[in-house]
Formats: C-alpha cells, structure tokens, sequence
C-alpha cells in the first residue's frame, strides 16, 4: 500500500473516532487521532492478520495499552473488514459491540481487553511468550501511551520482556506529550524515555509517528533484531489531523458538540478529498 | 483407608501440577520468586522450559498470565495469597476476569497459620477479593488428596480459578479410595442435625475432631465441607439449614466476605436461620507459630467444640 493510500485511511480513522465519540457524547479523541497513523500501518502494512477469520492461531496479536484509544482502531478495524462501519455510530452506547475500551469477548479483531493503563503491555509480553514457547513466529504488537509510561507496572513488563528475550515483542508509544492533567513533563516527567527503555534491555528507535516511511522503518528494524524486544518512540501530536484539538490538553477525553463536529468533519473530509485527488 | 499423609497443601499442589503436566502440555506456571515457598518448584524441576520465574512483580505475572491464556495457554500464576490476589487485584479484575481467561491464580501462605511472617503476610481476605469478582471460581482445599484433586479440576475447568493454599504441614483425613472431588459440590462428612458445621480449609480437620469428639456427650452435629466457595453448593446449605436450624461457619478468613458471607447469603434469601461464624474477627494478625495462632484465634478443635457446645446447648 502507497503512503497516500496509507494517509487516506488514516485520515478516515481520524474521521470514524471524531463520528464514533461524537454519537457517544464522550470518549477520547485526542488520543485516538496521535495514534491514528500507527495504527493504520499497523493493519494494512504490518501485521499478519485476517478478518475473516478473526481468532486464526498464527495471526499477529495487536494490543491496545492505551485502551481508551480504542475510537479510531475501530476505525481501522471497521476499515479492515472486522464489522461494519456503522458501528462506530453506536460506540459506548447500551447493548453495543464497540465498548469504551477494548473488549475481547464482544468485538472481533480485539485480541485483548485493556482499559487500565500499564497492563496491555503485560498481555502482550505473555501472547510473546506464549508464542516462543509453542515455536510460533507470530508477533506482538502493542501502544502505549506516554503518560501510561507512568505506570510501575509498565516497567516490570520491559524487564519480564528483555529478560525473557522477546525479540518477537514491539512496544509503540503514541509521545503525544499530553496526559489529562496537563503535559506529561509538567505533571510526572518520564523523560529521558529513550534511555529508560535502553537501560531496561530494548532496542530502542526514536521516529515521527506520522510519518509511515520512518513507521516502516522502525518495524522492519525491528524485525531484524535479535534477542531482545524492540521499543519505537513515536513522537505525535495529539488531536492530530483537527485543527482545534491538535496539541489541547483539553481534547482528552470530550466529544465535539454539533458546532465542533461539523468544523471537524469537514477538516477530515477536506484532508481525504485532497489525497484522493493525488491517486 | 491409605496412610494418613502429613503435608501442606502447598506441596500437594505443586505436585499435582507436576502430575497433570506430564499429560497437558498447555500448562505454563509462573511465579514471582517464591516457587521453593508455593513448592511450584516441584513444577520447576520437572518442566523447566514450561516456567518462568516473573521475579518480585505480581501485576505484571497476573498481566503475563492472561496473555499467555488469550494465546491458548494454560497459565497458573502462584505467588503469596497477600500478594497474587492482593497486589495483582486489579490486574485480576480487568486482565483476568473481565475477559474470562483461562488463568489459574495460586495463593499460598493464605491465613493465620502463616504464622512467623506476621500480619503482612497472612491474608485474611484473599477468598473475599476473590469471590467478587464475576466468573471466579474459588477453591479452598482442605487436605493433602482434596487439593490434588482439586487442582486437577481447577486445570480442567475453562475459566479464571482462584485456589488457596496454606504452608502449614496438616493431617490429611479424606480417604483416597473413596474420595470424589466434584466442583461446587459440598461434601458431607459427619451426619447429625443438631446444628450444622459449615467449614473449608485448614480447618476442616480441626472441625472434624471437634464434632467426632462430641458424639460421646449425646451431640450429633453435621459436617459439610466447602471446598468451592465460589460457586457455594447452594444446595447442601439450604438442606443444612432446613434440617439442622442453626449453622456454624469455620474459617480461617476474616469473617468479614469469605464463607461466612457466602454461606449467609444463601440462608438469608432461601431459609433465614442464626449462622454462628468462628474466623478472624475483623482484624489483623500477629507473628508467633502457626499452631499457637490459630489456638489464640479459636480455629482449633478445642474453640470449635466450645462453640458447637454453645449453640447446640442455647
């Protein structure tokens, strides 16, 4: 897939997690829209996966740490063939598939329920395991949010995962730079991030986590290490691809009323038209 | 009747594990740095390249377990009770539970008898955290060849099981020829329908002696043993109440969300009678030996027998 296929699918996440929290009157869009990018790659340029058959036992596993993220991954899903568009129209909503975090039991294309921050990454060091010891060569994909970064828990996973040798195992973290209560460097500072997952045994790589050739080129490094798990900063901005939600702490977890969503649906939709028109 | 064993259930449980692996090649155990004390290193030794050791980080063993069961394994994580249901609690809650995996979590060194360790160490609440949580099963053995069957079931049963294990060496009194493990089904032991005893655990047998020793004063007391808390067998309960009147609980749990609790809310919707409940009475423990301790509590034969006294007597 060409980056310009990749960038219109993107942008249409952007587009299904502005809609899907717009219908709920809640939920997180600014993270949704940082992450939208990885993502996307992920789904369409990565992983070995099939909608079709869901639950395949060699399939790649995707774990989303920053659950509340999840609008426009069911975006990428919906896009992929899990479930229908329409969904997304019914997120958070009584009896619907699309819960406000990822639930493995109910939405096909979930491989594991997240929610509370820190624990994801510890899912996704067992499915790795669980794949070194049945000598399967799937691979263990999972996003973290920078703020997550602040969970204790977060750092057990890195030791178990450079301990345990889990060359199979990629952490992503969405660095939008932003967590509820204001940036991360003001309210907890987990910076130098880099040099933390260093000194906890990963390989580590730095990119712009809009940018998909750097997104590639991250994935295929990571693939060719060897011995130990693979950790991509990704730097973003939150809210991205909405003009009034890019870099707003504000824009965590609110939907647009009617005015915002109309301005954002016509951002998006402006942003589509101009990428088709370069096909 | 086979020779009584003397062990604690930690070690039946490791060597069940052991056991059942030989045959069931998707049993993984993990541990975070107490295999020699939870005896998962019996496992260990067995099976090397089938555990992993997470170090002195419950969370994330609890986090590791349930992806190892979303991948189809089946995961046992063992760690001290205070600490694989009281540290990684929410782990439980929101990685094992909420998606109904496959995990099976070990808690050694659950109650009083813990002993030297102290109050840090001696969960009182484990089977209350436990039993909260949707879809858990909770097993509380109470001897050498009832946990080796339980943990065979606790394996073979598709879904998240809580089973509590005690590092105090104890007389085994089930009969290995006849002994039958049937999950959520209450075992009757001694009949009589002056009052009924309701017990699960370590205590068990301390219960047994207390009744077996009151038959000669003209008290004929029932028995039930409650290995599943969770689901109780609701069933054995509401005839135990319907036929004896009054019921006394034995438990080595505060009394506060463990069998006490379970067993009231059978009787208090289904047939209301007084429940009488011998356990840790809402506080914490102390350090001292484990036998001693649980004399100080009144979870030996001796309290038991006083209380059933009591209450048979008014």
């Amino acid at each position: 897939m060409t980056n310009v296929q990749l960038k219109i699918l993107a942008a249409k996440a952007r587009l299904g997690a502005v809609i899907g929290t717009y219908y709920a009157k809640s939920g997180h869009p600014g993270g949704s829209l940082s992450a939208a990018d990885i993502f996307t790659y992920l789904y369409f340029n990565e992983m070995n996966v099939d909608p079709q058959n869901p639950d395949k036992a060699d399939r790649d596993r995707f774990v989303l740490s920053k659950g509340h993220c999840c609008p426009s991954l069911y975006a990428v899903l919906a896009m992929k063939g899990y479930f229908e568009w329409d969904e997304l129209k019914k997120l958070r909503h009584v009896g619907a598939m699309l819960q406000g975090h990822p639930d493995m039991k109910g939405t096909p294309g979930i491989d594991m329920s997240s929610g509370s921050l820190g624990q994801g990454i510890s899912a996704a060091c067992g499915m790795a395991l669980a794949a070194k010891l049945g000598n399967n060569d799937y691979r263990v994909y999972t996003v973290l949010g920078d703020g997550e970064c602040e969970e204790g828990q977060v750092w057990e996973a890195a030791m178990f995962a450079s301990h345990n040798n889990l060359d199979n195992l990629v952490v992503i973290v969405d660095q939008n730079g932003l967590q509820i209560d204001g940036t991360v460097e003001e309210v907890a500072g987990i910076e130098p991030l880099d040099k933390k997952f260093e000194a906890f045994g990963f390989e580590v790589e730095k990119i712009d986590g809009h940018n998909f050739d750097e997104i590639a080129a991250a994935l295929e490094k990571a693939k060719a290490t060897k011995g130990k798990p693979f950790a991509i900063l990704a730097r973003t901005v939150k809210g991205k691809g909405v003009s009034f939600m890019e870099n707003q702490v504000g824009w965590h977890g609110k939907a647009c009323n009617d005015g915002e969503f109309e301005i954002a649906v016509k951002e998006l939709e402006a942003q589509i038209a101009e990428l088709e028109a370069e096909i | 009747m086979a020779d009584a064993v003397c062990k604690a259930t930690r070690e039946s449980f490791g060597m069940a594990l052991c056991e059942l692996a030989k045959t069931n090649k998707d049993i993984v155990v993990l541990d975070a740095d107490l295999a020699a004390a939870t005896k998962t290193s019996i496992f260990q030794k067995e099976f090397p390249e089938r555990f992993c050791d997470c170090g002195i980080a419950e969370g994330n063993m609890l986090g590791v377990a349930a992806g190892l069961a979303a991948a189809g394994k089946i995961p046992v994580a063992a760690s001290f009770a205070m600490f694989s249901t009281g540290r990684a609690y929410e782990q439980i809650r929101n990685s094992v539970a909420y998606p109904a995996l496959n995990v099976k979590i070990a808690g050694s060194h659950a109650g009083i008898s813990t002993g030297e360790d102290g109050a840090t160490h001696q969960c009182l609440e484990d089977i209350a955290l436990m039993r909260t949580l949707p879809g858990m099963t909770v097993l509380n053995p109470a001897d050498h060849y009832e946990m080796m069957e339980a943990t065979k079931a606790a394996v073979e049963h598709n879904g998240p099981v809580y089973i509590r294990l005690g590092r105090l060496a104890i007389d085994s009194f089930n009969d290995p020829a006849n002994y039958k493990f049937e999950l959520g089904k209450g075992i009757t032991l001694h009949e009589g329908n002056d009052v009924a005893v309701i017990a699960s655990g370590l205590v068990v047998n301390e219960a047994r002696k207390a009744v077996l020793s009151l038959e000669s004063e003209g008290i004929n007391a029932r028995l039930i043993n409650i290995h599943t808390i969770k689901p109780i067998d609701r069933e054995i309960v509401i005839k135990a109440a319907k036929e004896c009147g009054q019921i006394i609980t034995v438990e080595e749990h505060n009394i506060i969300g463990g069998l006490a609790d379970a067993v009231c809310e059978v009787t208090s919707s289904e047939c209301p009678v007084k429940v009488t409940r011998i356990g840790v009475n809402d506080r914490f423990g102390y350090s001292g030996p484990a036998w001693e301790l649980l004399e100080i509590f009144g979870l030996t034969e001796k309290n038991i027998g006083n209380v059933i006294r009591e209450v048979v007597k008014g």
